[in-house]
């Protein structure tokens, strides 16, 4: 079973739609034994970083989060989702993410129209860096107002919106990405069938 | 690199794509279903759906739609129509669209863009302005541009973008239906007062328009409706137009 770790944020469904689209057995997952029990797991994510924090500890899933990332279950983060992952953000200042990457988000500076929404192709970055799911010369769909670093170990793919910041990261059993593979056409799907693959 | 998105808006009236649509290959020219995978193919990257009747009977159609559309679809789309209250709003997110737009209902009652803000993010709220020119100002309209609101289109942006708006849909209503081109007066008035995407609609009847709206009116998004339907021309001959001219677009 593929857990959706449904913790009150916005637009779950519409990958649960995708996963099963693709023949997953994606299930919304609010009861921490059934994250426990999951084979895959998926953390979505719209609204807002100290929101979701808050949610995660009052609903009881933060410890079977922490548990699944530490399982080496597969395991991927979407928008908020790859956020939640830093230490912090500039959206909520003083609110602990989950710390599994290092470093902060920020908000976009102003200049561009915020929120950033709107299709991109990625780039690799720079220095070497672990191999990720998405396909490079492919578009992918983002809607945020907050961006990851895009300097880490972890970083495979980079978007530039006024900055350049991470689009995807991925490390160990941990897969994360800014855009949304469920609302990217084909290579949105073809992003989450590889993920599907990993076992 | 950011891209231009190119947005299809369908016309729905009782779950059904109205306004003449003229693409002789499909089975059901009234199908919204089977017009969306159209553009989905053709390489949209957005489709809209607008419920022009939006009667209370017709709302529970177009969620049934909604639902129907988000089994089968995996590009963002946005419902419209006649959505009043934030249970109205909630109906259609969880039917499976991953945006709303209000226009009368946020004219009426500002406060409900700050309350479907708060409750599902800005990313999911498109606030549709309908505008004309009267006396020298932007006049902001209501009930398909019937009613002279009395307020300032270009403050009224301001303002809904402040209560916490993702994105604004500008139709200019003295361009609709001319397919002379997009308003760039009105929308560079819109796009230099807000911090917001700002989405032209209204006036498309070329490719190269769609171009002039980007380069002249500095617009983020374009939507048009019966210009696609006709088949005039594709999807695909308005990207190779905004490409030739230096504007990236999704391909």
């Amino acid at each position: 079973m593929i857990a959706v770790v449904d913790y009150g944020a916005g637009n779950v469904a519409s990958v649960v739609r995708a996963l099963r689209h693709l023949g997953g057995d994606a299930q919304l997952v609010r009861d921490p034994d059934q994250l426990r029990t999951a084979s895959h797991v998926v953390f979505p994510g719209q609204g807002h970083f100290a929101q979701a924090m808050r949610q995660l500890q009052a609903s009881g899933l933060l410890p079977a989060l922490r548990q699944s990332l530490q399982s080496g279950k597969p395991f991927l983060g979407i928008c908020l989702g790859l956020q939640l992952l830093y230490q912090a953000s500039d959206e909520a200042p003083g609110v602990a993410g989950l710390g599994l990457l290092p470093g902060q988000c920020h908000r976009f500076a102003p200049g561009l129209p915020v929120p950033h929404v709107g299709w991109q192709q990625l780039r690799a970055p720079a220095e070497p860096h672990p191999c990720g799911l998405e396909s490079p010369g492919q578009f992918y769909y983002f809607v945020h107002s907050y961006y990851a670093p895009a300097l880490g170990d972890a970083v495979t793919a980079l978007a530039d919106y006024g900055v350049p910041f991470a689009a995807a990261v991925r490390q160990d059993n941990l897969c994360a990405v800014q855009f949304h593979p469920e609302k990217s056409g084909q290579a949105g799907l073809d992003y989450l069938a590889a993920w599907l693959r990993l076992a | 690199m950011h891209t231009v998105r190119l947005i299809a808006c369908l016309d729905i009236e009782h779950g059904r794509v109205v306004k003449g649509v003229r693409f002789a290959d499909l089975q059901d020219q009234g199908d919204p279903v089977e017009l969306a995978a159209r553009y989905d193919a053709q390489g949209i990257d957005e489709l809209a759906f607008l419920d022009v009747r939006a009667s209370d009977q017709g709302r529970d159609i177009l969620r049934d739609l909604v639902a129907k559309v988000a089994q089968v679809l995996f590009i963002p789309f946005a419902v419209g129509g006649g959505l009043r209250t934030l249970d109205d709003v909630r109906a259609v997110l969880r039917a499976g669209a991953d945006k709303v737009t209000v226009g009368s209902a946020a004219v009426a009652n500002p406060q409900l863009v700050q309350q479907i803000a708060s409750e599902f993010g800005s990313q999911c709220l498109v606030v549709s302005l309908d505008v004309k020119r009267m006396g020298g100002r932007y006049a902001l309209t209501s009930h398909g541009g019937r009613r002279d609101t009395g307020l300032d289109a270009v403050e009224f942006a301001r303002r809904v973008a402040d209560l916490g708006a993702g994105e604004l849909l500008v139709n200019d209503m003295d361009a609709d239906g001319t397919r002379q081109g997009f308003g760039h007066d009105l929308n560079r008035a819109i796009v230099q007062a807000v911090p917001i995407p700002v989405i032209a609609s209204g006036g498309a009847g070329r490719p190269e328009h769609f171009a002039e709206a980007v380069e002249q009116g500095g617009v983020h998004a374009v939507l048009a409706a019966s210009v696609f339907h006709q088949g005039d021309f594709s999807i695909r001959d308005v990207k190779d137009c905004l490409r030739s001219r230096g504007i990236p677009v999704r391909t």
